[in-house]
């Protein structure tokens, strides 16, 4: 029988995790909520993150969370690009023809990344990468304190945006009414590319983050667009503080079972959890029912 | 302690500057003698289709296995063997190692080689004895794909059982060398095909070998994992003098980074078997902290004219990686074939599968004995050494007639080497 702390240490463990997969979350969340577009495109967009903050680091010498701005405007510019060149086309477009789409995206990026940096993992070692914080009887490792720190706050900027500047009303009437915020007279095209450029920006913030705690290879995507996916239905599609909840749930019960079970059922344990949310509550923890 | 302090390029390959250069003139000069062949005229090249992963999650591994492949065809014409590799990338998948067999099967190749990982490699011997196709296989230790009755594979790396005997028998005879004799152990794991192998091979086998430690846990993960710090938190509540571990690469450097951040000091971190902690990106990921890191596997023969020749071109063309089992075995298996349609003079998948049963390679560059195959398929002669990071670099330091650095265990701390 392992000891009380060794829980509890875990579950912190777990919640640092969950935020950081909250961060990723949150992007493909508020697409979703406001373009109703799914964005399979999403973990392939944190990869590409990933290698930013990877080149910024080579480059520069700066560190992933000082990068997450310069990181963060790219992936801005190439998520309104993207959405004023291609998906726009496809928002009235059947859900299938949407799905292609992105799927192609993710698949031109992810070989995009091969061809340009080669199938090597690749890594960024910070000064603090090996260092802990010991408190009591737990060792608690810094890189994940300052990820999730980082992540906690760029969710609370963003739900700040959202709810107390101009454009970020003006999306919500979009997500809230999309007829009725053309007939009031907003841009909606315009509002939709920030949006996604917004999605693909936490997604490209995310990378940053998660560099720190994996390396990054060209063909990673996949698995964060999945693990995305998860957190997002069982928080709740659409939901900002579902996709939080949903993350650090996620977070938590894979560092449980990793004890309580055996850690290889790790995954399969996000996935016993999302079948559960599914059969109990069809909308996700926080999601609102369709009117 | 190693007994000669490599330099440069060649103390990652656990040779000293001046056996290196030694060796290389000697392999360049025997190299053409070592074929009986090499006088025989000219023919048309045998094509090899050589499946890799030369992407997804072990396509680092893959890419060095490709550079193997990549150096074979001109190596082997010095030698007077004819080989055209056709390169294919499974993808870190089985299903799209299967597929891809199928295709360069119907695109002509006469022989198959790979696949690195057992999953993959499984599924291709499948497809290979479907449609009789002579395969080689360069690494892939799941003892069941050359025991279900083959006729068209042949497996030149050892079963899971033999590196799990031959590891545990190193790791004793590392406990007695040191003098040093851990009492406890946890045993962590990768789940794939190749980890599940491992892991039953140690539990069976164990026993049977004598260790003298117990076992306190045994943890399972998957390969792909993107975080260990509970699986490291679970093993260092239980406190044991030293940690098995078979491992790939990227799991390989998360779990010591872990280790290192949760202050989780042991005797030693020690690998029966297992990729990982051998390879370039290990020990340039983790530094100090990839030192002394102890893995028992196949690895080349440094003594080997051949080695020499294969080492020097390696280092010629890829100055940038280290010269270690992956691309050894690659070349080793294309080597096979090259022999094989060599003697068969001929690219008649039955002439082929005849001369591969009767392959008898004295010189080869990875440590053992000859090459040969029993009637699973298999290559006995395998031999096994203990690889230890010192250096910023893989060394030998048992067996003791190749072994090229002393030993170190206990390990020094996380803290003393930062």
């Amino acid at each position: 029988m392992l000891p009380l702390e060794f829980y509890f240490d875990a579950a912190i463990k777990g919640l640092l995790t969950g935020s950081v997969y909250a961060m990723l979350a949150v992007g493909l969340s508020i697409i979703f909520g406001v373009m109703r577009v799914v964005n399979f495109a999403h973990g392939e967009m944190l990869v590409a993150g990933m290698f930013g903050a990877y080149l910024v680091f080579t480059w520069f010498g700066l560190d992933p969370i000082l990068a997450i701005p310069i990181v963060a405007i790219v992936m801005f510019v190439f998520g309104v690009a993207l959405q004023r060149g291609l998906i726009d086309r496809f928002i009235a477009a059947p859900e299938h023809q949407q799905f292609l789409l992105l799927i192609g995206i993710a698949l031109i990026l992810t070989n995009g990344l091969d061809m340009i940096f080669g199938p090597d993992a690749r890594g960024v070692i910070v000064p603090y990468a090996f260092s802990s914080f010991e408190v009591g009887p737990f060792f608690v490792d810094n890189v994940r304190v300052y990820s999730a720190v980082t992540a906690l706050a760029l969710i609370a900027l963003l739900y700040l945006f959202f709810n107390h500047s101009r454009t970020g009303k003006a999306i919500r009437a979009c997500a809230d009414n999309n007829l009725g915020a053309q007939v009031v007279g907003l841009n909606v095209s315009r509002l939709y590319a920030i949006t996604f450029g917004i999605g693909a920006a936490c997604a490209g913030a995310a990378g940053c983050l998660l560099i720190m705690v994996i390396d990054v290879t060209p063909h990673l995507g996949a698995d964060f667009t999945l693990l995305a996916f998860t957190i997002v239905i069982i928080g709740g599609l659409g939901s900002m503080t579902g996709a939080l909840l949903g993350g650090l749930l996620i977070g938590v019960s894979e560092a449980m079972a990793g004890i309580l079970i055996q850690p290889s059922l790790k995954s399969s344990f996000s996935f016993g959890l999302l079948i559960l949310v599914l059969l109990l509550r069809p909308n996700g923890l926080l999601g609102k029912r369709p009117s | 302690m190693t007994k000669d302090k490599p330099s440069t390029n060649d103390k990652k390959t656990g040779l000293s500057r001046r056996q290196f250069t030694g060796a290389a003139v000697a392999g360049a000069a025997a190299l053409p003698a070592l074929h009986p062949l090499r006088l025989a005229r000219a023919q048309a090249p045998v094509r090899v289709g050589v499946l890799l992963p030369r992407s997804g999650f072990l396509s680092a591994i893959g890419s060095a296995c490709w550079r193997g492949a990549e150096l074979a065809p001109g190596i082997l014409s010095d030698m007077g063997l004819a080989v055209e590799v056709v390169g294919a990338d499974t993808e870190s998948n089985p299903d799209t190692g299967r597929t891809q067999a199928e295709r360069l099967i119907r695109e002509g190749v006469d022989m198959l080689v790979g696949c690195f990982d057992s999953g993959t490699t499984a599924a291709v011997a499948q497809v290979a004895e479907q449609n009789g196709t002579p395969f080689v296989i360069n690494i892939a230790a799941d003892p069941a794909i050359t025991e279900q009755g083959y006729q068209y594979v042949f497996r030149n790396f050892p079963k899971a059982p033999a590196l799990v005997t031959s590891g545990l028998g190193s790791i004793n005879n590392l406990f007695e060398v040191t003098g040093t004799t851990p009492q406890t152990t946890v045993f962590m794991h990768i789940n794939d095909t190749f980890g599940t192998a491992m892991s039953r091979g140690i539990q069976a086998l164990a026993p049977r070998v004598g260790v003298p430690y117990e076992f306190l846990d045994t943890i399972s993960y998957d390969p792909q994992a993107r975080d260990l710090s509970v699986e490291v938190a679970r093993a260092r509540a239980l406190q044991p003098d030293f940690l098995m571990v078979v491992t790939r690469l990227n799991d390989a450097i998360l779990l010591v980074r872990e280790c290192v951040r949760q202050r989780f000091d042991t005797m030693g971190i020690i690998s029966p078997g297992s990729p990982g902690m051998y390879e370039k990106q290990f020990a340039d990921t983790l530094g100090p902290y990839a030192e002394y890191a102890t893995t028992s596997v196949p690895w080349f023969n440094p003594t080997s004219p051949v080695t020499a020749e294969l080492q020097s071109r390696f280092v010629a063309d890829y100055p940038d990686q280290t010269f270690e089992l992956n691309p050894g075995f690659t070349f080793e298996a294309l080597m096979i074939c090259a022999d094989a349609a060599s003697r068969a003079s001929s690219t008649n998948a039955d002439d082929l599968v005849a001369a591969l049963q009767a392959t008898d390679i004295a010189e080869h560059p990875m440590y053992g004995g000859p090459i040969v195959f029993d009637e699973e398929g298999q290559n006995p002669n395998i031999g096994t050494v203990v690889i230890q990071i010192q250096d910023g670099g893989p060394v030998v330091t048992a067996p003791t007639d190749i072994a090229t650095a002393e030993p170190v265990f206990p390990v020094p701390s996380w803290a003393d080497r930062g």
